[in-house]
């Protein structure tokens, strides 16, 4: 079956590595871009897995393809008309609370976790997390998907509050070089998004381009 | 009249049976899931493991010491049941003593290595052992093996195992230099080992080190007040 779930050990395990990190001036979202059916089939090796909500609002999907489509275009239509109707851009945590709610009320059909990132005039450069079951949760830096494991230690040891963007992009392409080097499930180019008031602007890092470690 | 037996019901949590006449730990099978890393460096080798035994939800032991001995300058990390690593690291401790008594010499630290592996293999099926064997001896000076989970062997300038080692495969990756010296690979274990356990609930307790050199052993613990300290954590 397509898409980006397996199930492992009865429980649900997601195929990639999604991250979003808060830095000084705004928030950076990424994920690699690999998409794979079963273990060993690589079904795409380019897929953009950030899906833009708003101007100045992204998510990032784990978990089954089909159900975080469906949720995301909801967002988006119920956001876009609540956005028109208050006159002005949504707020970040609006755009995480429409998909909480959407996986909080249909959390027996739906399988799908997401990262929510962005920046609004409110409260600046924010993250969410809603989780499977439709939890909410801001963080400073988040990590999901299958090859989010293996990084949980460097992040933890990596992580500095208000970090300047070099050290955000360098952060994030680290982390999630280390786990493509190791999930077998993630992999291709890093995708990243960088979301500051002025600007969103879409990096994309090549496999030959990625930092490499020293058994490489 | 009857007596109410049933107090929770069961959307408390299907993680565990909180209406059970016994606690899960008296079913349970006592598992050393753990964090166990061991690194080389010039003239020996920087063994640690946390100290976390556990029976289900319970914690058997706190402060288990899974660096075990095998010889005098080979020691092994245990991660997996605990009683199958027992079990084969007294067997190897008897196979490698006799082997070095019949040459007259310390044993190497691959001799060492080959027996864990013989007999995870040969009874790969029944047993479930994930085994770090790490040492010096005159030949090859510091070396670290990996016995993994079914039986193989390989050397690795650097090895983490058990539980706790999934969530620090990137930090490892990122942080290790070939050709650190003995204090720089002492901070570089202890770095690891606490990342590990703060994330892994199966791995935690103190940090226990050892290094291993042509002078000999020398034995560390840090306790949890000690442990360095991250940003996030």
């Amino acid at each position: 079956m397509d898409g980006i779930t397996y199930q492992c050990l009865g429980l649900l395990q997601l195929k990639t590595t999604i991250l979003a990190v808060k830095f000084n001036g705004g928030v950076i979202i990424g994920s690699d871009s690999r998409a794979s059916m079963g273990e060993s089939y690589v079904s795409s090796k380019t897929i953009n897995k950030l899906i833009q909500v708003h101007d100045r609002i992204f998510c990032c999907i784990a978990g089954s393809l089909a159900d975080a489509q469906a949720v995301t275009k909801m967002a988006k239509f119920q956001l876009s008309f609540h956005s028109i109707q208050m006159e002005s851009p949504p707020l970040v945590k609006a755009a995480a609370s429409i998909m909480r709610e959407l996986c909080y009320n249909n959390k027996e059909e739906l399988q799908a976790g997401f990262i929510t990132a962005g920046w609004d005039r409110k409260k600046g450069p924010q993250i969410y997390v809603v989780s499977l079951g439709g939890m909410l949760l801001s963080q400073p830096f988040t990590i999901g998907g299958s090859g989010s494991t293996y990084i949980y230690g460097y992040v933890d040891a990596k992580f500095k509050p208000d970090m300047s963007l070099e050290e955000a992009i360098q952060f994030s392409t680290n982390a999630l070089a280390l786990a493509m080097g190791r999930d077998n499930v993630s992999g291709g180019v890093v995708h990243l998004v960088v979301i500051t008031e002025a600007e969103v602007k879409h990096v994309v890092v090549p496999g030959n381009k990625l930092p490499k470690f020293h058994d490489e | 009249m009857a007596t109410m037996l049933q107090k929770f019901p069961s959307s408390v949590s299907t993680l565990n049976d909180y209406n059970a006449l016994y606690p899960d730990w008296t079913q349970r099978e006592v598992s050393t899931g753990t964090t166990i890393m061991a690194v080389e460096f010039d003239g020996g080798v920087v063994m640690g493991a946390d100290s976390r035994t556990t029976t289900g939800a319970y914690i058997a032991n706190r402060v288990t010491d899974k660096l075990t001995p095998i010889h005098e300058r080979i020691f092994c990390c245990r991660s997996g049941s605990a009683a199958d690593t027992q079990a084969i690291a007294d067997a190897v401790t008897y196979q490698l003593g006799f082997h070095s008594i019949e040459l007259d010499e310390a044993p190497l630290v691959q001799t060492a290595a080959s027996l864990f592996r013989d007999m995870c293999y040969r009874y790969r099926e029944e047993l479930m052992a994930g085994i770090i064997v790490a040492g010096w001896d005159r030949r090859r000076g510091g070396q670290v093996y990996t016995v993994p989970v079914g039986g193989m062997m390989t050397r690795q300038p650097v090895s983490v195992g058990g539980s706790g080692s999934s969530y620090i495969y990137g930090f490892v990756d990122s942080n290790y230099k070939p050709a650190m010296s003995k204090e720089e690979c002492l901070k570089f274990t202890a770095e690891a080992l606490t990342l590990a356990m703060e994330r892994d609930g199966s791995s935690g307790g103190v940090v226990r080190l050892a290094v291993i050199s042509e002078q000999g052993v020398e034995r560390q613990v840090i306790l949890g007040n000690q442990l360095p300290k991250f940003s996030t954590v």
